[in-house]
């Protein structure tokens, strides 16, 4: 008799939430845009921020919401999640270029001599804020690893001898995470490249040479020589530091042999038959 | 009078006031120096000399250039030999007017007799006129331009004269309390008329007995002028607490201490008004301690703005191996220097010098939410909750909710901490973006 | 002089560390400890040693091989869970008991929340509450061991010649049940002074003295380890809620001074109740946690099948904490915040 009873009330009770739950989930019910579900879907799920919105349901909100794919581009899908997300929606997509993280400092402890000791918390954030860093170069790397933390991917790890990030390019998708989280912009989102192969200047300091050059022995010293080499114009001095842009360089390298410091990094490019000088290359880029 | 104090929070450290005895002596000319022209809050002053340029002690070598700025005087004689950035302290570069001292010629207009004259000369426009010429910024720290501090949107009813030196090591302030109290209260009746009060406090902390009869007899020759003795107990002279501890109002979050109807200065800085306003002289060189708990040399020196730290240093005798860190201020709130060839500035007030076993910080351990920290806090605030969310990063919305931009940078709850967490370096950094935040918000 | 060293400030450091805090809860515990040895010998002595050495053994043995980190038993948490603990043994209790109460404190109710400063419950406590569950004839058994100090003291020896197995808690609440008013199982009893407060023999090795356990309280507030707020607040609670019973119905209810001096309340209120990890911090929410304390502890006492409910009473609070915590901010310096 309990029993019945027992399993009547329950069932009842059942019932009248079952009935209260589904006028509950009408009235509340949202319209939404089932396009925005389907593009999600065909996002990498990462929620990284790459794409400069909050995660990936923000982006598909956009996307759904744009009139053209112009300027949307997911750096972790790359051409081909767009593509199909812009096929899904009866668009063109826009080819976008796939980025990959640059460290733009070569200064290891041999080259770059700590001057100070930092005894404080292990961020280069907060280092930051205190001053100019334990070296004598006020623009590089601090060493503390804020850009590995910050990588979602784990594709950013802290070289322990040279006291540099290593930049895993297989794992790297070209969020910009680490970017962010370096206080003293030393790594850059650049091109790929063609076949993986990326010139570019590994220093940030602003400083003259003579100070440069006293305080890291790969600095730029921003004599210039490169970009009167450069056949392409793609090398600017522009405060006492050369930069290269990626969109104009054709990845001759003349600039490479050209600089007196070794500033200036190739990567990914075939052994040359005859070295006229050994060129330092950055371990973080060989793969 | 009863002494006082302020009610929440606050820490005892060790008082280690071992240069208290020394009298203050003139330090000796560098060769050479270099003066910075970012000496105070706000846009740096712009150099208006040149290389090659003759100077004279008090002359003009920098130029406000703008409202919330002060100019630089030549604290020596000699030939500019350079105007170029150099580094500071930190090691960042800012522009500096580097001096070739050649004796010590002076401005004629200085007047340099050691007389004291005590009436008050000027209406209050022409003192305030006097301090921004004079290149006067607040000498407790912070270098706020004072002509700025003294013309307040709103009535200032009272004047605090901030004597309290709360800081561990420190006495340069406790010095010139004893050696010119009649110059401090001079400079604090020029400011009254400036301000255009007739109360002013000085809080003086009770382990300074001297400097409280030399000033409280100074004192008492002139009405509305009255020395208040405040229990030792630090941060006291943190404006609010100063404040809160000598009139009992509180400055609003966000606000200013005019708001409580006080205008809060140092002793330091009611000299350099007095010596600028009845002597014409610039703010040009300061009061400063030289010590370490672990030093045996403890000095105070009369050291002109531009002088390189080294020679300072110089004076500490043979350091021991090992570990050093070299500080500009307080063991609390002071700056740790990179640079020992950057230069003091108007508002130094030390070289510390900790050696040995006290310079490293302890190994960082786990919380054990013991809640010293909420208890240190002179700000009612709750470090350790400040610190977790700072670390987990993207909560500047529940740091703002936690009132993250009212800490004062005191340090008392790292230092109270057992667990050695580096609870402030975590919050300078959550505060510096919560006010980021803040700032680009479009105002109401 | 070496390179330099740079920091942020503050550039000192005060005198707390973990390490200096627990030793000052050791130090406070001592003349409890004292109390606890000299009045229940060897087989309390022997408790105590099991108690400690398991407790910083398993904390040792999960450090190393769980959680594979530094070990953390240099800060002496362990220790301190470890006397505690003993403390709130009886001394009748077999070898076993603090062993499987090490395994229990620094085991379930530390180490998998993450060790110390992460732990929602006082370990101590939830082993003894564990135990005395699990275990009631053996965590009740009050048996008298043979002391250390003779007892030849007239009043002591007096207590010794009428015990009769039950704590005065344990006296009150049977007396209840078969009939007999207050007052008069008072006098049957025989609570003297010096038995309330200087040595009570029959209940946990902790609750021998309240006079030690006070002087470890002044030693703890002497060096500021803990401020006076929780334990004050619960005692006081406890004061005023068992005045108000005993003055409406004095044959049903105890009074202050019993309900204070007897039990464990002085023993969690300054012990317990004070640890850092499981009380809140701020002062509003330290006074609603003991508050909470004191009350639950006389409404178990009173109303409960327990006769003694301060262990219950804590741990009821301790999950109140996260709540309090996030709820009861420190009274912020301005009140007022300015627009701007």
């Amino acid at each position: 008799m309990i029993i019945l009873f027992t399993v009547t009330c329950l069932f009842a009770l059942g019932l009248v939430f079952s009935v209260i739950l589904y006028f509950v989930a009408q009235k509340f019910k949202v319209e939404e845009d089932p396009r925005i579900e389907q593009v999600e879907k065909l996002l990498p799920g990462a929620n990284c921020g790459g794409c400069g919105n909050a995660g990936c349901r923000a982006f598909a909100e956009r996307i759904v919401s744009a009139e053209s794919m112009e300027g949307l581009f997911c750096p972790v899908g790359g051409n081909e999640v767009m593509n199909q997300i812009a096929e899904a929606l009866g668009r063109t997509a826009v080819e976008g270029d796939a980025k990959v993280a640059v460290v733009r400092c070569s200064g290891s402890p041999d080259c770059r001599k700590r001057t100070s000791v930092y005894d404080g918390y292990a961020s280069c954030k907060v280092m930051a804020s205190l001053y100019k860093g334990d070296t004598d170069c006020s623009y590089g790397c601090l060493g503390l690893g804020d850009c590995a933390s910050a990588c979602e991917f784990g594709g950013v790890t802290m070289d322990p001898v040279r006291r540099l990030p290593i930049i895993n390019t297989d794992i790297c998708v070209g969020c910009g995470g680490c970017a962010e989280a370096c206080p003293k912009g030393v790594i850059e989102l650049r091109s790929r490249g063609l076949k993986e192969r990326r010139v570019y200047v590994s220093c940030v300091n602003r400083d003259k040479g003579a100070v440069t050059r006293k305080a890291c022995t790969v600095g730029c010293i921003g004599c210039g020589k490169c970009a009167k080499v450069c056949p392409f114009e793609a090398i600017k001095v522009e405060g006492n530091v050369a930069y290269i842009d990626f969109t104009k360089c054709r990845l001759c390298r003349k600039c490479v042999d050209e600089c007196p410091t070794h500033a200036i990094a190739a990567v990914n490019f075939p052994p040359r038959p005859v070295p006229e000088k050994p060129v330092e290359q950055p371990k973080e880029e060989e793969q | 009078m009863k002494s006082s104090t302020f009610p929440i929070g606050g820490i005892h450290p060790h008082e280690w006031k071992f240069a208290a005895e020394s009298p203050i002596e003139d330090f000796p000319l560098p060769e050479e120096a270099a003066v910075s022209m970012a000496q105070h809050l706000g846009a740096p002053a712009e150099p208006v000399v040149a290389k090659g340029d003759k100077v004279l002690v008090g002359q003009v070598i920098g130029r406000a250039t703008s409202f919330v700025s002060a100019p630089v005087h030549s604290p020596f004689s000699g030939t500019v030999k350079a105007v170029e950035p150099r580094a500071d302290i930190a090691g960042n570069m800012v522009m500096h007017v580097v001096i070739t001292v050649e004796g010590d010629e002076w401005l004629p207009e200085i007047d340099r007799t050691p007389d004291v004259p005590m009436e008050v000369r000027f209406s209050a426009e022409e003192i305030i006129a006097k301090i921004k010429d004079a290149g006067i910024v607040g000498l407790g720290g912070a270098a706020f331009p004072t002509h700025i501090k003294l013309s307040p949107q709103k009535k200032a009813e009272c004047l605090i004269i901030n004597g309290t030196e709360c800081e561990p090591c420190l006495s340069s302030d406790d010095r010139i309390m004893r050696e010119y109290p009649r110059q401090i209260i001079m400079g604090a009746r020029l400011m009254m008329r400036a301000l255009g009060t007739d109360t002013c406090y000085i809080g003086i902390e009770e382990n300074k007995p001297e400097a409280i009869r030399a000033l409280g007899d100074a004192a008492a020759y002139w009405p509305g002028l009255q020395v208040v003795v405040l229990r030792k107990k630090y941060p006291q002279g943190g404006e609010k607490q100063l404040i809160d501890a000598i009139i009992h109002r509180r400055v609003p979050s966000l606000g200013l201490p005019i708001d409580t109807g006080a205008v809060v200065q140092n002793v330091g800085t009611a000299l350099a008004v007095y010596e600028a306003v009845q002597k014409n002289k610039p703010l040009i060189d300061n009061v400063f301690t030289l010590t370490g708990p672990t030093l045996e040399v403890h000095r105070n020196f009369r050291v002109r703005v531009g002088t390189p730290y080294s020679k300072i240093l110089a004076f500490a005798g043979n350091l021991p191996d090992g570990p050093c860190k070299l500080i500009s201020g307080g063991p609390l709130m002071g700056k740790a220097i990179a640079n020992i060839e950057a230069t003091t500035l108007k508002a130094s007030s030390s070289l510390l010098i900790i050696t040995g076993d006290m310079v490293p910080r302890n190994q960082e351990m786990t919380c054990i939410r013991c809640g010293k920290c909420v208890e240190a806090c002179p700000m009612g605030l709750e470090p350790y909750l400040l610190n977790r969310l700072c670390r987990a990063g993207g909560r500047q919305d529940e740091l703002e909710k936690e009132r993250i931009y009212d800490c004062i940078e005191c340090g008392c709850c790292q230092f109270t901490c057992p667990s050695y967490i580096p609870l402030l370096d975590m919050i300078r950094t959550g505060t510096a973006e919560v006010m980021k935040i803040m700032r680009s918000r479009p105002k109401k | 002089m070496d390179k330099l060293t740079i920091s942020h400030s503050p550039h000192v450091h005060g005198r707390f560390s973990t390490r200096s805090l627990m030793k000052d809860v050791l130090i406070a515990l001592v003349p409890a400890v004292i109390m606890a040895v000299a009045f229940y010998g060897w087989a309390a002595l022997k408790l105590l040693v099991i108690s400690v050495a398991g407790c910083v053994a398993i904390e040792y043995l999960i450090g190393r091989f769980l959680l594979k980190s530094p070990g953390s038993i240099s800060d002496l948490s362990a220790v301190v869970t470890g006397v505690l603990l003993a403390l709130n043994l009886p001394s009748s209790a077999p070898w076993w008991i603090p062993l499987v109460g090490a395994v229990l404190a620094i085991g379930v109710a530390k180490m998998t929340f993450g060790g110390i400063g992460q732990n929602l419950y006082n370990p101590a406590l939830v082993a003894r509450v564990f135990l005395l569950i699990s275990f009631p004839v053996i965590m009740t058994n009050w048996t008298l061991t043979e002391p250390l100090v003779s007892c030849t003291i007239p009043w002591l020896q007096g207590q010794v010649d009428a015990f009769t197995g039950a704590t005065p808690l344990g006296l009150v609440s049977e007396g209840l049940k078969s009939g007999i008013a207050v007052p008069e199982i008072m006098q049957q009893g025989q609570f003297t002074w010096q038995q309330l407060l200087l040595v009570s023999l029959g209940g946990s090795m902790g609750e021998v003295s309240s006079l030690a356990l006070l002087l470890g309280f002044v030693y703890l507030l002497f060096r500021r380890v803990i401020r006076p707020t929780i334990p004050v607040v619960v005692v006081a609670t406890v004061a005023v809620l068992t005045l108000i019973f005993s003055l409406i119905n004095p044959a049903r209810f105890t009074g202050p001074v019993f309900n204070i001096f007897t039990g464990g309340l002085l023993l969690g209120a300054i012990f317990m109740a004070t640890d850092y990890v499981t009380s809140p911090m701020s002062f509003k929410g330290q006074v609603i946690y003991a508050v909470g304390i004191g009350a639950i502890s006389v409404f178990i006492r009173y109303f409960g099948s327990y006769p003694e409910g301060v262990s219950f009473s804590i741990l009821i609070m301790n999950s109140a904490v996260p709540l309090l915590n996030k709820y009861c901010k420190p009274r912020r310096f301005a009140g007022e915040v300015r627009n701007g």
